[in-house]
């Protein structure tokens, strides 16, 4: 079988579930390598990538991978795809593992598909375009196929693989190395779960009413161990921050299930969400579009409606 | 300051879109074409560099006749000029030659600062920013919620999952900015009017040095095997709150096994 490149993603070395997705997906259609960028390899990274199937581990943990944008990761997956010739490549369809598809294309000479929610034989890739209206299936027909897989698209199953390590030596370009980053600033997030990686999300809308009254998304969140999102009603009336808003123009995430209270499901919205397994409303129009894509509804007042459903979360633990 | 920021047309996401049943592309003549939201952020970036620092704003826009209406639009918030990138060839291009025809251009334009939005809606793919660095040996500025120019040395937040990178670098660059950036102003009277008689520069890909062989549908690096409406999702059950609508949510709930 045929190597498949998989590009770990990681925080400080801590593995993110998308990759252990990918490795999962990597292993029905070759023998998946994972390859890692960065400092904060160990035992502890090794251990889990072998654990769900890493075949070979490429290593590159200086620093310099990583204290430039993006380009040096492209250059380090470009310089393996021309020494192990690999059958395709996958990153994360994250804002980051999308620019590193892209400046890896360019660099291979190469095809790249992105956002794909599904990936079968001969890399064929399942997208959902327009809001979700269609389905499309594609792939790449020069070159190495790049394809970007979005976070939720297939759950992680453990299944050994060699982990047999490999280091791998770089120095960026000077080119790589023209946008430095010479500060990482880390925001407050809490403990809540990265939402384009959580496996719930609760949003709230317009209907939430104020900054304070998000207290109740947060809560119905915190019961199911969720992460919250938001609408752009919301976020643009400053009642949620804005890097958790949901949609065309916020944060497109699939997880396996998506609440929604107070929100009316414009096609923008769904653009975000529309690839949720499974989807829960409460608004109280009944005429409200994202009835349309629910699984269960509840028309109700959503002050009443949420903090029951928590309250019977919690109950039932 | 040169200042080019890209501005695509795109179809309004309000109306429905189709893929053409022949070449399998975006069906961009039954839809009506809206500026790319995003890209109005980038317009406002550089008009507010512009009155920061002096220079000059230049639109850069591929795409069919039809994407003139977009343009003025940028004229009218208060760009200089616009090139309109625009060839029968060019139609299908995937983001591999969207991206080598554009970064051809840019050379042939000359800049010190390129700004572009952060993703289209209709593509959505968010890759053509790295891509133009990569092709221009440019730094890549990207995902920006805020930009600084002093002299020749800029610096971004480059926005990320734990919050935010401080990026430095040396112009000419690249740079996408995403859309908490800003306020994009509307368009005055004015503005609309005078943006009737600003230049708009036509180039077909012989203008701008574009092999022919490298783009269009023809030239595109995949293809769209087969697309279908989506099945729309089984109906759902729909229940009237009766004082019970929490308790209701929850019996789903743990009928799908997540309590
Ligand atoms: C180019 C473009 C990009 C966009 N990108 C995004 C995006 O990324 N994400 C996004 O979300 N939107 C986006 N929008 C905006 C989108 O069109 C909608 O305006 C927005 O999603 C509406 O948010 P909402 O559903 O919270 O508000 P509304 O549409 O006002 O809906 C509020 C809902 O709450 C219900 N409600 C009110 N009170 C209660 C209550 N007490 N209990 C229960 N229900 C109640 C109402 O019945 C209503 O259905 C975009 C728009 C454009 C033009
Ligand atoms: N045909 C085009 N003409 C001008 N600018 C474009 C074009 N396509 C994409 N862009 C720019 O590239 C950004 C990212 O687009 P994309 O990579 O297609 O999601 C957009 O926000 C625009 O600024």
């Amino acid at each position: 079988m045929s190597e498949i490149l998989v590009l770990v993603e990681h925080v400080d070395g801590e593995i993110k579930k998308v990759t252990l997705e990918l490795l999962t997906l990597a292993r029905t259609l070759g023998e998946p390598s994972a390859v890692w960028a960065g400092p904060g390899y160990g035992d502890a990274a090794k251990a889990k990538l072998a654990e769900y199937g890493a075949d070979k581990i490429y290593v590159a943990d200086s620093d310099e991978v990583v204290n430039y944008v993006v380009a040096p990761k492209a250059e380090l997956l470009a310089r393996l795809v021309a020494d192990k010739s690999p059958a395709a490549v996958l990153v994360a369809s994250t804002v980051e593992g999308k620019e590193v598809a892209g400046r890896l294309a360019v660099k291979t000479d190469s095809g790249v598909i992105t956002d794909a929610v599904g990936l079968g034989e001969g890399f064929v890739a399942d997208q959902s375009i327009f809001g979700g209206g269609v389905n499309v299936r594609s792939r790449v027909t020069k070159g190495t196929p790049i394809v970007a897989v979005r976070p939720n698209s297939t759950a992680p199953v453990a299944a050994a693989g060699a982990g047999a390590e490999e280091k791998v030596e770089v120095a960026p370009s000077e080119a790589a190395r023209a946008a430095k980053i010479v500060e990482r600033v880390k925001e407050e997030k809490g403990a809540r779960p990265e939402l384009t990686e959580a496996a719930i999300v609760v949003s709230g809308g317009r209907g939430v009413g104020s900054a304070e009254n998000f207290a109740i998304i947060e809560k119905l969140a915190d019961s199911l161990g969720a992460a919250v999102g938001a609408s752009r009603a919301a976020t643009d009336a400053k009642w949620y921050p804005h890097q958790f808003q949901v949609g065309q123009t916020g944060k497109t995430v699939s997880p396996q299930l998506y609440i929604a209270a107070g929100i009316s499901g414009a096609i923008q919205h769904r653009a975000g969400m529309q690839t949720s397994k499974t989807i829960i409303v409460v608004n109280k129009d009944p005429e409200a579009p994202i009835f349309e894509i629910a699984d269960f509804g509840v028309v109700g007042d959503l002050f009443q409606v949420v903090p029951q459903l928590t309250e019977e979360i919690e109950k039932r633990k | 300051m040169n200042i080019v920021v890209c501005v695509k047309q795109v179809p309004d996401t309000a109306t429905e879109r189709k893929l053409r049943s022949d070449d399998k592309t975006l069906d961009r003549d039954a839809v009506d074409g809206v500026v790319n939201e995003l890209d109005e952020y980038a317009v406002e970036e550089a008009l507010r560099l512009k009155e920061a620092h002096g220079g000059e704003v230049t639109v850069l826009t591929m795409g069919p006749a039809k994407a003139t209406e977009t343009i003025r639009k940028a004229l009218a918030m208060g760009a200089d000029k616009a090139v309109h990138l625009s060839d029968d060839a060019l139609h299908g291009s995937d983001a591999l030659s969207t991206s080598y025809a554009m970064a051809q251009a840019l050379k042939k334009i000359g800049f010190d600062l390129v700004i572009l939005g952060s993703e289209s809606t209709d593509a959505r793919t968010g890759v053509l920013a790295a891509m133009l660095a990569e092709r221009l040996g440019a730094p890549q500025l990207t995902l920006a919620r805020k930009v600084e120019v002093n002299g020749s040395a800029i610096a971004i937040e480059r926005i990320t999952d734990y919050g935010y990178d401080k990026v430095e670098a040396t112009l000419p660059a690249v740079v996408s900015v995403v859309e908490k950036i800003n306020e994009p102003r509307y368009p005055s009277f004015k503005g609309i009017m005078a943006a009737k008689k600003k230049p708009v520069e036509t180039l077909g890909i012989a203008d701008a040095s574009v092999d022919a062989s490298a783009v269009g549908l023809a030239a595109a690096y995949s293809e769209v095997a087969e697309f279908a409406a989506a099945p729309p999702r089984a109906a759902g059950t729909v229940v009237k709150d009766e004082g019970d609508g929490g308790v209701k949510a929850a019996d789903f709930l743990a009928s799908k096994k997540f309590i």
